[in-house]
């Protein structure tokens, strides 16, 4: 295979993710042709609005046009950063996203953070002893986080720790009694993340878990540990200096590779929690047949996740050399 | 050695699971037949706490819990079957054609099952039955449209690994087209390893299928474990086992077909299940 230095390389990638979100758009934009009707209607929803707002729309949206056109007007209107409207909530879709979305990620990146620790150190001490009791225990965990309702663990959640041991808030981002400002309030917010950052840990730590033990195990049997141990290294040595670098690669696969579905996972604990983020925007947005702003919140995150992947294809390549010199993955 | 003794305990883990689903699918099948009372008949005895009379309770329209669980069950299984046998189909045969004729509609196919792998493909199911309408055939039809890419790439590699092997050639030299050997000598080979996953694609779809449910965008009139979780939430400081007890049923179900795809995983690839090389 001829060698693709590291510009080719991410070269390579981006395109691959300007396809991507190419795809997406084209996705989201097939999505409310589908609708059964008049999509203007769908699109306004039940709300009721001035009849010469749905002429003008459909004039902007050209659908008395090709197909083709109303594409064209889609990206145009699209490339101006313009989502659309929503009649619900009286604001253009794209600010009420933004206005989310901090908080969805500030849910998000604990966990992610959480797990992938918790993943590779369950890992890295369950791996040399396959079929013993932690290594069982990750895999239990692992199935466990694969296989529950992760709305319903947030409820259980709830029940345990909320309404009978009385340890933690349920509901929302902060409480009405809290400080504003300061240290006081952030320890506040913090507390009103501890569940349903749990839950979101759990459910990726069951990809991370796999994966991780995985290419712990595979590390451990390769040659270079065999010759760092006949070099006289002590075993706790090669585990830290030479399988943990090697098995944390496929994990930064895995978190870009799964963010989209933790994403997902995020949405559906923030319902649980009444957490003011994404999450309770897309139900509500359900709810209220806002379909604009479904269409962005779908929009915006798989955006996301593109550049999540993009972004940690990139740092594979910075991390290890066989990538960018053209080896194994190039 | 370590494995030594795990196996007979895996295998009885196995055992539980498919006994579990053996019980479930007899009682979804049976629950019209069954000394059940009606899922839909409301009572005055709303809000019960699990008793003889109400195993699981009663919920606030003084609706058997337990009852509720049963015939939830038959929708979340037909729904999980139906949909992963539509994936399976779809996926053998874009991976089938995939990998045997390879080419640019590889490249393609193989692009597009990457984007369905990391995209939140949730949110534009949601996103899909929101705008159409939230009925079984849609639900299924759209958990099956998402759900393909891992039976096609399995497909796609077996069916790799398979056509450059010397049966295939030989095949070939006594002049049979293209189209029959890829239909009669690699698919039928290349079958089993792709089907081996089917277990774990049912999960998953029932997994997306509560889920739908959860956030109200299945059919309102059909009893199914999601809406019983999403009813439950409002109840969860006086009714507690409103949830509580579909939301076990959820976990048990999509437990044990993920063990049960697990131990074939294993079985058939014991290798690549420890990682060893």
């Amino acid at each position: 295979m001829p060698s693709l230095g590291l510009g080719r390389y991410i070269a390579v990638r981006i395109a691959w993710a300007v396809f991507t979100v190419a795809g997406i758009l084209f996705i989201n934009f097939l999505v409310m042709r589908l609708v059964p009707g008049d999509p203007v209607l769908a699109l306004v929803g039940e709300f009721p609005v001035p009849p010469d707002y749905i002429e003008n729309m459909r004039r902007q949206l050209g659908l008395d046009q090709p197909i083709a056109v109303q594409l064209w007007l889609y990206l145009v209107g699209l490339a101006k950063g313009d989502l659309g409207f929503s009649f619900v909530n009286r604001l253009p879709v794209v600010d009420t996203i933004f206005s989310r979305a901090s908080y969805t990620l500030l849910l998000m990146l604990p966990a992610l953070v959480l797990a992938s620790f918790i993943g590779v150190a369950l890992s890295i001490v369950a791996a040399p002893r396959a079929g013993g009791a932690i290594d069982s225990a990750v895999s239990a965990i692992s199935t466990f986080g694969y296989s529950v309702p992760i709305f319903w663990l947030g409820q259980v959640l709830v029940v345990i720790f909320v309404l009978n041991l009385g340890w933690l808030p349920a509901q929302g981002m902060t409480s009405l009694r809290a400080p504003r400002t300061g240290v006081g309030s952030i320890l506040d917010i913090v507390w009103h993340m501890v569940l349903p950052v749990f839950c979101i840990t759990i459910y990726y730590l069951a990809v991370i878990a796999r994966v991780a033990r995985a290419s712990v195990m595979q590390a451990l049997h390769q040659d270079f540990v065999l010759t760092a141990r006949g070099k006289g290294l002590s075993r706790r040595y090669v585990l830290w200096r030479h399988v943990l670098p090697n098995a944390f690669l496929p994990v930064i696969t895995v978190i870009g590779y799964s963010f989209g579905h933790s994403l997902t996972g995020a949405i559906l604990v923030e319902t649980v929690f009444s957490w003011p983020g994404l999450g309770q925007l897309f139900i509500n947005s359900i709810a209220s047949r806002d379909y604009p702003t479904l269409q962005g919140i779908f929009l915006m995150t798989s955006t996301l996740v593109v550049c999540v992947n993009l972004l940690t294809d990139v740092l594979y390549a910075f991390i290890d050399p066989r990538v960018r010199l053209g080896g194994a993955h190039g | 050695m370590a494995e030594g003794w795990r196996f007979p305990k895996m295998r009885l883990l196995v055992l539980a699971a498919f006994s579990f689903l053996t019980i479930l699918f007899l009682a979804a099948l049976l629950a019209p037949i069954l000394p059940l009372p009606d899922p839909t008949q409301i009572s005055d005895a709303a809000i019960q706490p699990p008793s003889r009379l109400h195993w699981f309770g009663t919920d606030e329209l003084g609706r058997d819990v337990f009852s509720g669980a049963i015939y939830g069950a038959r929708v979340s299984l037909m729904v999980g079957i139906s949909a992963a046998i539509a994936a399976s189909c779809l996926g053998l045969i874009i991976g089938a054609l995939s990998g045997y004729f390879g080419g640019l509609a590889d490249l393609i196919f193989m692009r597009i099952a990457e984007l369905f792998q990391i995209l939140p493909t949730f949110l534009l199911a949601a996103l899909v039955i929101a705008v159409s309408q939230p009925g079984l055939p849609q639900v299924i039809i759209v958990i099956a449209a998402l759900s393909w890419p891992q039976p096609a790439r399995l497909m796609r590699s077996e069916v790799m690994r398979l056509k450059g092997m010397d049966f295939v050639t030989l095949v070939r030299c006594l002049g049979v087209g293209e189209g029959r050997i890829l239909l009669r000598e690699v698919v039928p080979n290349a079958l089993g390893p792709s089907l081996a996953i089917a277990p774990l694609i049912i999960g998953h779809a029932i997994l997306v299928e509560v889920s739908l449910g959860y956030l109200g965008l299945t059919d309102v009139d059909v009893i199914s474990w999601g809406r019983m979780l999403s009813t439950g939430q409002r109840f969860l400081l006086n009714g507690w086992w409103m949830s509580m007890f579909p939301g076990v049923a959820i976990l048990l179900t999509t437990l044990a077909f993920n063990i049960i795809g697990d131990h074939i995983e294993t079985v058939l690839d014991p290798r690549r299940a420890s990682g060893r090389r």
